[in-house]
């Protein structure tokens, strides 16, 4: 029985829900108990969303533990530095070089991180660390929006599990015009080194 | 082979109601309730609607329980404040078919004006109360209650929180019962409360309980597990599941009944182990009741009051009072300090336009719940009170007896106005209060996720029906000044607004500003023309998220200049209308904004 701890985190619009149900449902197919819980009331408002997806033999918390997740999805740079203590001391980091600004640094003070400083910081937690051209990546293939599929395709690689469970499930998840290319930007990720 | 599906607990609350065999089912949006409405609508074997208030739901769900059939209500829980008048009632007539109330409460206050805990409500109105802990549970306890409701003549709270509603488990689908209907009998002894027969039916509630306390006892869901006899932990709901991670060789008490409480089951427990620990979020409810019993319980000492709780808060607090060995995982990291992502009003709202003017003219703002409460928010800091549904209007006219300085007005959306609204506007046309109500009629129930209300007249199932038009209803109320206006023309909203706080009478100002998810959008992008900017922050003082700085900076004055992002402008037009440099391009005109039926 495959136990593992995932934390999905981005920004609405970003599809962070719908790229947390995936996982979950790969967890369900292949015979893991499976909870999932996140928090979305103002995602579509711009708000950062976060999703926990727990796989095991009996999950209990549908919410990971701080501390205890094996698998950080950030969607978005920002977000990767906000969630960073969720990570298990020595956890993987999947994450995509995206900078999404809030608004709070348009009209204020506030100041958006830099990419160093991301980086840095989140290799004092995690073992592993993938830095993910996703975005660029789904627009070189034609369509922004596949970008979760490079992370998942990525996320399939680092678990090592084989391409089928997680394909069978983005083929049902996705609208059917955007299978093709979804399977593309799941094989981008998966079969690139992305690790720094 | 059973069919098992991963569902959010509001998914599997719908699925209960219909295996269960409910056919009416009222609500009134709220999170994070909403969603099980909406997945009841899915079920042509249900009637189902959104009502106008939580009060006016369960008021629908009674009714049908009495004429015989199994009903529901759900509601957020300063929902059941409002509903609360009903439910005291309900448990005095008690039902006839099953009659469940789902409530959903909110710890942490994810969307939410306070964090009450409802399970209060359950002791005070003498109703028994069930709560999940997984939507495995979510599902089977609607049918559950529904037994316990026609067993015992009562109606039955179904709590929930925030975290069971949203999160998903996997659940077995089962089949829809199908029941006879039960007679509706004339019976004004029970259903008729006037005083001389309300005084016979407490006794019978005061009975009802004691037989309830007995059930309490054999309740399945109630259940003991045994594990060491160091610690007994008493919880319910998302705390039993944190407390099952972090004290995993613990003996368990889990309460899946929360009221009444099964005495013996405690006791018998209690003796079993050295501590009994209860971990609930919110109030020490448990830990109370469990005290008034006589039996030594902790809680409170160890875990916090306030907010919602998470295995790391469970864990923290546990090691601090040296109830486990292993302390939490912290991470000591440098990261500076972030910029937060709180919810903005989207491109184009028209609230934004409400509030930009309001601000202009420095009135007091009486706002109330809804999008709009985001006018709050900086840059555009607009309101000064918002308490709960209706309250701009009653609490606007009380400043104004209150002899405010300076002009009030009371901002309130189309759905809050019927939900509560009326009655305060009624008081103030009675009472002639001088002040000024603004409606900002956005035609649907913004908030929660786009659901129709009698202001936009699409049902729960989006068919449309007549709309309850407000400007005929302030007329027909009483107001004489009435302003129907759109919003985003400022000038026009500006003067309407001058004009009817000048009037000095009870007066409406009608914001007719249709939701840009419920619109088509009837412009392109905008665009700055950089050449013409100069980085002067007008636009950024609008709040407005599609707009950015550039990294382009003005050479004379050294700052950025704005830049409009093209895929999330929707060409509302209020920077255009703020630039003073005429830096802004107007976007092409596609076609006349329409509204549309279609939600997301």
């Amino acid at each position: 029985m495959i136990t593992a701890n995932f934390l999905l985190a981005g920004v609405g619009g970003q599809g962070t829900l719908l790229a947390s149900d995936i996982v979950a449902d790969i967890g369900m197919r292949v015979g893991a108990d499976v909870k999932k819980s996140e928090v979305h009331g103002m995602s579509q408002r711009g708000g950062a969303v976060t999703s926990h997806v727990r796989w095991g033999g009996r999950v209990s918390s549908p919410l990971c533990e701080k501390g205890a997740v094996d698998y950080f999805i950030a969607q978005e740079m920002l977000e990767a530095l906000r969630w960073i203590e969720f990570v298990k001391p020595g956890g993987t980091v999947l994450l995509s070089r995206q900078q999404i600004v809030p608004t709070s640094t348009v009209y204020g003070a506030d100041q958006y991180p830099v990419d160093d400083h991301v980086v840095a910081t989140i290799k004092k937690v995690a073992g592993t660390v993938l830095l993910i051209d996703a975005k660029k990546t789904a627009e070189e293939l034609g369509n922004a929006r596949v970008a979760n599929s490079v992370l998942l395709g990525a996320l399939s690689a680092q678990m090592g599990m084989p391409p089928d469970d997680w394909l069978a499930v983005i083929t049902v998840r996705v609208p059917q015009r955007h299978v093709e290319l979804n399977r593309q930007a799941f094989f981008a990720g998966r079969e690139k080194d992305w690790r720094i | 082979m059973t069919k098992k599906q991963l569902l959010s607990g509001n998914e599997a609350l719908a699925r209960g109601a219909w295996e269960a065999g409910v056919e009416v089912a009222a609500a009134y949006p709220g999170t994070p309730s909403t969603e099980i409405l909406e997945n009841v609508s899915r079920y042509p074997e249900i009637y189902s609607e959104w009502s106008a208030n939580e009060k006016v739901a369960l008021d629908v769900a009674i009714g049908a329980a009495y004429a015989g059939k199994r009903a529901m209500a759900t509601m957020k829980h300063v929902g059941l404040n409002v509903a609360s008048e009903s439910l005291f009632y309900a448990s005095y007539t008690g039902v006839n078919a099953g009659l469940v109330i789902v409530n959903a409460d909110d710890p942490g206050l994810h969307s939410s004006q306070n964090e009450q805990d409802n399970r209060h409500y359950a002791k005070f109105a003498k109703v028994p109360m069930l709560e999940p802990s997984d939507s495995q549970e979510a599902k089977e306890m609607v049918g559950a209650a529904l037994e316990l409701s026609e067993q015992f003549d009562t109606p039955v709270i179904l709590r929930t929180t925030t975290r069971t509603s949203h999160a998903k488990s996997i659940v077995e689908l089962g089949e829809r019962k199908t029941l006879p209907k039960r007679p509706y009998e004339k019976n004004p002894q029970k259903y008729v409360m006037i005083p001389g027969f309300a005084k016979r039916r407490h006794p019978v509630v005061e009975e009802r309980m004691k037989k309830l306390e007995a059930y309490a006892e054999t309740c399945p869901y109630n259940k003991v597990e045994m594990g060491g006899l160091e610690l007994g932990i008493v919880a319910t709901g998302p705390s039993y599941q944190y407390a099952r991670d972090v004290f995993p060789t613990a003996s368990f008490l889990k309460l899946g009944m929360v009221w009444p409480m099964p005495k013996k089951l405690i006791a018998e427990f209690a003796s079993k182990v050295k501590r009994l620990i209860v971990v609930e979020e919110l109030d020490p409810f448990f830990e109370e009741n469990i005290r008034i019993m006589g039996i030594q319980a902790e809680g409170k000492s160890i875990f916090p009051l306030v907010d919602e709780f998470s295995p790391e808060v469970v864990r923290k607090s546990a090691h601090a009072a040296g109830l486990i060995d292993a302390p939490p995982i912290e991470h000591q990291l440098d990261k500076g300090a972030l910029p937060m992502r709180p919810p903005v009003l989207c491109a184009g709202c028209g609230h934004r336009d409400v509030f930009w003017v309001l601000r202009k003219l420095k009135v007091t703002v009486n706002s109330d719940i809804g999008c709009y409460a985001l006018g709050v928010m900086p840059p555009l800091n607009a309101s000064d009170t918002i308490g709960c549904m209706g309250a701009s209007i009653g609490v606007a006219a009380g400043m104004r007896r209150g002899d405010l300085e300076g002009p009030n007005v009371a901002v309130i959306g189309d759905s809050t106005f019927f939900h509560a609204g009326m009655p305060p506007l009624a008081n103030a046309i009675y009472n002639q209060t001088p002040f000024t109500t603004i409606v900002v009629d956005n035609r649907t129930t913004g908030m929660t996720g786009h659901q129709g209300n009698p202001s936009s007249g699409m049902t729960l199932h989006h068919d449309m029906h007549p709309t309850v038009d407000i400007e005929k209803v302030v007329r027909g109320m009483g107001v004489d000044e009435v302003y129907k206006v759109e919003s985003r023309d400022l000038d026009d909203f500006e003067d309407a607004v001058k004009k009817a706080v000048k009037s000095n009478k009870p007066a409406v100002v009608i914001a007719y500003t249709p939701c840009v998810f419920v619109t088509s959008h009837p412009r392109e992008a905008y665009t700055i023309v950089e050449e013409d900017c100069n980085g002067c922050t007008m636009c950024f003082r609008i709040g407005c998220p599609a707009i950015y700085k550039s990294t382009v900076m003005d050479d004379k004055h050294n700052r950025p200049k704005a830049l409009i992002d093209p895929l999330a402008c929707v060409g509302c037009g209020l920077c255009f209308d703020v630039c003073a440099r005429q830096a802004i391009l107007e976007g092409v005109l596609k076609q006349e904004a329409t509204l549309t039926t279609h939600v997301a």
